[in-house]
């Protein structure tokens, strides 16, 4: 299958490829890994007019620490993420989420910044971002602005991004204390995307989860926190018994998707079964 | 509208003209007939197209040709030594690890990366790697023994040299 004809631009700055987007609208696309959006328009479901490569723009691609946060570059592959050192001691959940992606091939050009603006409603990024209430740094015409994980994820392969916009960073607050993480998923078979992925992060304090963050991605029309489940478990010690009656809790008040692959009933019962997984998991990584 | 790319494939210095849109695998195939690296799928599941860029193993139906001017690419046929096979190829020979050999470019450039990245991995993560790489004829046993065969003799010639 070969794409409809395009016209490909590298942009060599972010301020570039922002020239890009303004004087072509809608009709431009930013091409980082390619690894969604060239699928999608081989099989015309995209179809740019200008096609604007961002993965040589120099200063895209790094993981770093920074005030007591990671800081990843948005053209950062998965693989990188995944095998990075640096990453896995502060935040070892999210080495899960980039090891769990596609595969071998997939997770070397594929990126994180590509994943979070296509937003997938079964994408794996979207949960590790949500659970480590991470911050979206946009960079467009009128200048820079830092977008909350929570305000970023808005439907259906919605964002907050607009269409002149480009994501350039993802800044991550290191938790701090007691922590355990894990990112827990259910892999749709053939397509390797999440049927049920769910990240948490739990702090403990005095034997009790003082704080606990925990995210669906593949449930819904996007990836959100489910509160319910946070609050359960809140307040209590991190054993079986109160992760499971916390785990009863997910993706209750949420619209749950249906497809062929899995029905809303079993669908819910998934986010179940994997908010425990992944909860007993970070408790036994306390 | 072309696009002019600069790149090297398999050592050799390459220049073309290109199509934005053409797929860096038809570059590879029709373009210079290297028709070692297979178009399977088409859709990045099955991994038939792999090939190296900058040594990262890539399905080559999943990115344009013109995303890989600069690069340095290697196909199949970049592998073996004259006639003296590649440790990868031979363990496939060795070990059976082909039945109708149309996956085995994509296995064993997805091997090579593996074993660049982790000179010994164990059965799991071998499987883990070939994640990516479909074979429909006769599973994953042989090819498992190949890389593990090939994981084996790099070994050995690392500790000759």
């Amino acid at each position: 299958m070969i794409p409809n004809k395009f016209d490909y631009q590298k942009a060599t700055t972010v301020e570039e490829a922002i020239e890009y987007l303004v004087e072509y609208g809608d009709e431009a696309k930013l091409l980082a890994g390619g690894h969604s959006l060239l699928p999608a328009m081989k099989l015309r479901l995209n179809n740019p007019v200008k096609l604007v490569d961002i993965n040589r723009i120099p200063g895209l691609k790094y993981i770093r620490e920074e005030n007591a946060m990671l800081c990843l570059g948005a053209a950062t592959t998965h693989y990188d993420i995944e095998s990075s050192e640096l990453v896995k001691s502060k935040i070892p959940m999210l080495c899960q989420v980039a090891a769990s992606i596609g595969d071998l091939q997939v997770r070397n050009m594929g990126t994180i910044g590509g994943s979070l603006a296509h937003a997938d409603p079964a994408a794996d990024w979207p949960a590790g971002m949500l659970a480590t209430e991470a911050i979206i740094v946009i960079q467009g015409p009128e200048g820079t602005k830092n977008v909350p994980a929570k305000d970023f994820f808005m439907g259906l392969y919605t964002t907050a991004l607009a269409e002149n916009e480009i994501i350039t960073e993802i800044r991550i607050p290191i938790p701090e204390g007691n922590i355990g993480t894990a990112y827990a998923k259910c892999v749709q078979p053939a397509s390797r995307f999440a049927l049920v992925g769910c990240a948490t992060i739990i702090s403990k304090n005095n034997g009790l989860c003082d704080r606990v963050k925990l995210a669906f991605t593949g449930v819904s029309v996007n990836a959100f926190c489910d509160e319910a489940v946070e609050h359960a478990l809140t307040g209590h010690a991190p054993d079986v018994d109160n992760i499971t009656i916390a785990a009863e809790k997910a993706a209750i008040n949420v619209d749950v998707l249906s497809d062929h692959f899995a029905s809303e009933n079993y669908r819910r019962h998934l986010a179940k079964v994997y908010a425990k997984k992944a909860l007993m998991e970070a408790a036994n990584n306390l | 509208m072309v696009s002019p790319i600069h790149l090297k494939v398999n050592g050799q210095p390459r220049s073309d003209e290109v199509e934005p849109r053409l797929l860096l695998v038809y570059y590879l195939r029709e373009v210079l007939n290297l028709t070692g690296t297979h178009v399977g799928c088409d859709t990045s599941s099955c991994g038939a197209c792999v090939v190296l860029v900058d040594g990262k193993a890539v399905k080559s139906c999943t990115m344009l040709a013109v995303q890989a001017d600069g690069s340095e690419i290697t196909t199949i046929e970049g592998l073996a030594n004259g006639s003296e096979l590649h440790p990868i190829q031979e363990g496939f020979k060795e070990q059976h690890g082909l039945q109708c050999g149309f996956c085995t470019p994509g296995m064993i450039m997805t091997a090579l990366q593996l074993l660049e990245r982790n000179p010994d991995p164990n059965e799991a993560e071998i499987r883990e790697a070939l994640d990516g790489n479909y074979c429909r004829c006769t599973g994953y046993h042989n090819v498992v023994k190949a890389i593990q065969y090939a994981a084996k003799k790099m070994k050995k010639e690392v500790f000759h040299d």
